[in-house]
């Protein structure tokens, strides 16, 4: 269970030693070796001209019967009586996979009063749904949602299950994995079934977007990941469609539960679900004061789209940290991003370089953020800002 | 009150860049540091000692030199460090990661709050906390904006939609925190000086009594397959003519053009 150097293979060339992330390999005597700080990731592997870095596989127990495990599940997240968008984008991806594999698709529903819901999560695709109801359901909690979700995987045992990457996606998905001990993949931007395995390869960024990495968990079910919203496409829907509503009974009872729900507090003016997004425009220290993000909000109101914001404005106080996009902040991938005034420091972009298409306006044509920008437009944001509005605009109203 | 806070040495990420000729990862000269968010969290932790008293611990796993990240959070205030560090723990993903910070945790006797930061800036994974709570049968609240501690009642503003969530829960109870929670301190001299000089316990996978079959690789249900550098955005087209006016204009055909309008 380790990263080797094949000795005699190694011709000492050194390309190994930079793209090591963990300052692992030492050249020693002109030959290349691992030291203490590697977690084998196998970074170092594919950059080897002659081969000589190997990862030694480990025998695995196998601890259980694999065949008995079928179909693709996707977690239906839903608020105020609403199917999230990342579930109909996942019901659209899980439906590829579970043909590939010749295997069912199936949406677990978890709410209280969500049954009518079912014809949704038909309609993006699936042949059955999952439903567990109740009282203790009726807005997501971790202890009450990971006995549900277990409950049901115990007893209907599917070979893999997807849930969106959003902020409850990712409070359930390591709860739940931990508790039947599998593997869960984090923020996923793409899956597909691995030609020879037959498993779900999980591809997810790392290293803050610097790198990818193939995952694949291939003696544990089910085999589970979070997929970051806005990745795929929402499938076309075909309310005629129809299949199994399977009803669960619920084993939790509201007053076990641990964690309470005082209230929820509304602290955002403006549109601030940045993962859910289709265009998010985003205002920056360019901006010069907090009462001229009014005019990225009027853009943002325009378009529809939510409103974003970087470090330097959220730490100034213009805007509440709910809509900072950024390493510290969301990591978001619209179809649209419109940076106004801002620079584009490493961090912001690490949240935001995976977006469609990146429109940037700042004044500093040797900005960063232009290194990113699919169209950059060189001047004074607050200049641009309001003719930018005034054309989609008029673009919208002549699109009636 | 006991507290304790995990936390993870990580690569400062914002200082990876890729070689543009061979686009690979260039890893030299990037130096290591506290996971960010960690920090926040053993702000918070020492925030809530000043108010409630106790003692505040932080836990790490990692190879030895993980250590430094531990004096960081000593020269912080912290009370006591441990390195949980063993040939053994390599190759471990988030569900063995979890599996031995929890058995260590439990080895360091009642808790009352366990910290974490929301993810590690170099995995993202936002997994480890929730598993370590898990095991523990402990309840969890992420995305921590806000604390309060009332008794035994831990009162928490999560990170939700247009909002918060405010929740409460009696301790024991794991947190994760999220950046606007605390802006962490920074060390004192006296406290630098003094944690340099602490020698840090180091656990191994014998001294927690870790099952081997649930640490490392062979505990690990994930396998990385392959790693590669994405592919980069080149840069677009720059748009800078006479008036504002026209360069929108531009823009505008622009994106008609490429039929993203």
């Amino acid at each position: 269970m380790a990263i080797i150097v094949n000795q005699e293979k190694c011709i000492g060339c050194s390309a190994c030693v930079p793209v090591c992330p963990f300052g692992a390999i030492d050249m020693k005597n002109g030959k290349a070796v691992i030291n203490e700080n590697c977690t084998m990731c196998g970074a170092c592997l594919p950059v080897c001209p002659v081969e000589a870095i190997y990862r030694e596989e480990i025998e695995r127990v196998v601890t259980m019967d694999k065949t008995e495990f079928k179909g693709v599940w996707v977690f239906i997240e839903q608020a105020g009586g609403e199917v999230k968008g990342v579930g109909h984008e996942l019901l659209g991806e899980g439906r590829k996979l579970a043909d590939e594999l010749g295997e069912e698709l199936a949406g677990v529903l978890i709410g209280n009063g969500v049954e009518e819901m079912a014809s949704e999560v038909f309609a993006s695709g699936a042949d059955k749904v999952y439903l567990v109801e109740g009282p203790e359901y009726d807005h997501y909690n971790t202890e009450a949602y990971t006995v549900a979700f277990v409950d049901l995987i115990q007893k209907f045992k599917p070979a893999a299950i997807l849930v969106g990457a959003t902020n409850d996606g990712r409070d359930l998905g390591p709860r739940v994995a931990a508790r039947v001990r599998t593997g869960l993949c984090a923020d996923c931007t793409d899956l597909s079934i691995d030609p020879e395995t037959r498993l779900v390869l999980w591809t997810r960024p790392a290293f803050g977007g610097n790198i990818m990495a193939d995952i694949l968990c291939p003696e544990h079910r089910p085999q589970m990941g979070t997929v970051r919203p806005k990745v795929f496409k929402k499938p076309a829907q075909d309310m005629n469609r129809t299949g199994e509503l399977v009803k669960v009974a619920s084993k939790v009872k509201i007053e076990d539960l641990k964690v309470k729900l005082i209230e929820i507090l509304a602290v955002c003016t403006s549109n601030c679900k940045l993962e859910e997004a289709d265009i998010i425009v985003s205002g920056g220290r360019g901006l010069n004061k907090p009462e001229n993000f009014a005019a990225v909000e009027a853009l943002a109101e325009v378009l529809g789209a939510a409103v974003g914001a970087s470090r330097a404005a959220v730490d100034a106080g213009w805007k509440p940290a709910l809509h900072q996009v950024g390493q510290t902040g969301k990591t978001v991938g619209p179809k649209i991003y419109i940076a106004c005034g801002i620079s584009g420091a490493i961090q912001h972009l690490a949240g935001m370089s995976s977006s469609d298409t990146i429109i940037a306006i700042n004044k500093d044509p040797d900005a960063p953020i232009f290194k990113v920008a699919d169209y950059g437009i060189v001047g004074d944001v607050l200049e641009v800002l309001p003719l930018l509005t005034a054309e989609f605009s008029k673009y919208k109203a002549a699109c009636k | 009150m006991e507290i304790v806070v995990c936390v993870k040495q990580v690569p400062d990420t914002t200082e990876v860049k890729i070689d543009p000729v061979k686009n690979t990862l260039i890893r030299e000269g990037v130096p290591s540091i506290v996971n960010p968010f960690d920090k926040i969290a053993v702000e918070v932790a020492l925030q809530q000692r000043e108010k409630h008293g106790g003692r505040v611990r932080v836990i790490s796993m990692g190879p030895p030199q993980a250590s430094d990240a531990l004096k960081e959070c000593l020269a912080m205030g912290a009370d006591e460090a441990i390195l949980i560090s063993d040939r053994a723990f390599g190759g471990a993903d988030t569900l063995a990661t979890a599996y031995a910070l929890s058995t260590s945790i439990e080895k360091m006797g009642p808790v009352d709050l366990i910290l974490c930061g929301k993810q590690a800036i170099d995995g993202d994974t936002a997994q480890v906390g929730p598993g370590i709570a898990e095991n523990l049968g402990m309840p969890q609240i992420t995305y921590a904006a806000k604390i309060e501690i009332n008794g035994d009642t831990v009162k928490v503003d999560r990170e939700h939609d247009d909002g918060y969530e405010v929740m409460e829960c009696k301790m024991p109870v794991m947190v994760t925190v999220v950046k606007s929670i605390a802006e962490p301190r920074f060390p004192t001299v006296k406290g630098t000086m003094k944690a340099n000089r602490t020698q840090i316990p180091v656990w191994t996978a014998a001294d927690i009594g870790a099952d081997e079959k649930r640490i490392g690789m062979p505990g690990s249900p994930t396998q990385v397959r392959r790693i590669f550098t994405p592919t980069q955005r080149s840069q677009g087209q720059l748009i800078q003519e006479e008036t504002a006016q026209q360069s929108v204009a531009k823009l505008m055909q622009l994106l008609g053009d490429a039929k993203i309008i």
